[in-house]
């Protein structure tokens, strides 16, 4: 069976507070980056799933993101495959 | 009046609930993780402490828990449910309650007593209290901050389902929610420890009657 690479990238929603984003945009400057915004802190989930088929891959995935891995209430996840 | 108590791997207030409960009279008795059931005890509560190491996020592990399928069936039967701390962010993860808990907006670990308003006493938590009683009840989290979107807090507020507010926000919560309900007023979550304060020698008793409501709930309706 095909062996697939999955990266999936969780970050806030918008309006949900990020302080350690907050925290990082506002340590910055303190090392000389006043040019810098808008900072996120997200996590990153890999992992290796076999599959018949990248569709297959990508569904799978995307429901572990529903039920486990994100928490719609709080966090968007983008999901990235490619072949392992 | 038996109260269940739930515990999972890292979870650390269950024997602080237990012995809280049984100075009230009530019967204790801890539910391990692994079992799917509550025994047959008339409430349960989802203890404080970081079950799972609040790995991935707190209460994402453990809402799989097989004993969460018992304690959900528990509540959908009516029966009632408190969690507190990391319990009330089981029960949220679990989609019992609704709404996330996030980090404390000013980043820091908060560990300090806090008054609280109670705001309804339709609740199997607060029964036995009167609206607008403030109660001074340890808090102790690094993600407190009580976030839902505008619907979620429009029926809260709608439906007097904010069981208790903080009187000066600590965390940064939306609306300075420290716990709410579900619509039937059986399941209830919030963030601080009644059994924290739960004797003279810990400073408080104002848990007490939190305590005490949860043990008349077997036979009090919820509303």
């Amino acid at each position: 069976m095909p062996r697939y690479a999955a990266t999936v990238d969780i970050t806030h929603l918008p309006g949900i507070l990020d302080p350690q984003g907050a925290t990082i945009d506002r340590a910055l400057p303190a090392l000389g980056y006043g040019n810098v915004t808008q900072v996120k802190v997200g996590k990153t989930i890999r992992l290796v799933v076999d599959a018949e088929s990248e569709d297959a891959a990508r569904t799978q995935v995307d429901e572990m993101c529903h039920r486990l891995l994100a928490n719609p209430v709080i966090e968007a996840f983008e999901i990235s495959l490619e072949t392992a | 009046m038996k109260v269940g108590v739930v515990q999972f791997p890292g979870t650390n207030c269950e024997l602080d609930v237990l012995h809280a409960v049984e100075a009230l009279g009530g019967e204790g008795e801890l539910l391990f993780h692994a079992d799917a059931t509550v025994r047959g005890v008339d409430a349960v509560v989802v203890p404080g402490g970081f079950a799972h190491g609040d790995y991935l996020r707190a209460g994402a592990i453990a809402r799989f828990s097989p004993v969460m399928d018992a304690v959900a069936e528990h509540a959908r039967a009516g029966g009632p449910v408190v969690g507190i701390c990391n319990g009330f962010q089981v029960l949220t993860e679990a989609g019992l309650l609704p709404g996330a808990l996030q980090k404390n907006a000013g980043l820091k670990f908060v560990c300090r007593p806090v008054d609280l308003r109670v705001e309804t006493v339709t609740t199997v938590l607060t029964n036995q209290a009167t609206v607008g009683q403030v109660l001074r009840i340890p808090v102790n989290h690094f993600e407190g901050n009580y976030v839902c979107d505008d619907r979620t807090l429009d029926a809260l507020r709608a439906e007097e389902r904010v069981v208790v507010r903080y009187v000066e926000n600590p965390n940064g919560a939306r609306d300075d929610i420290a716990g709410i309900c579900n619509e039937a007023r059986n399941v209830v979550g919030l963030m601080p420890h009644p059994e924290r304060a739960s004797d003279t020698l810990l400073g408080s008793t104002d848990g007490l009657v939190m305590l005490r409501s949860v043990l008349a709930s077997a036979t009090v309706p919820a509303a």
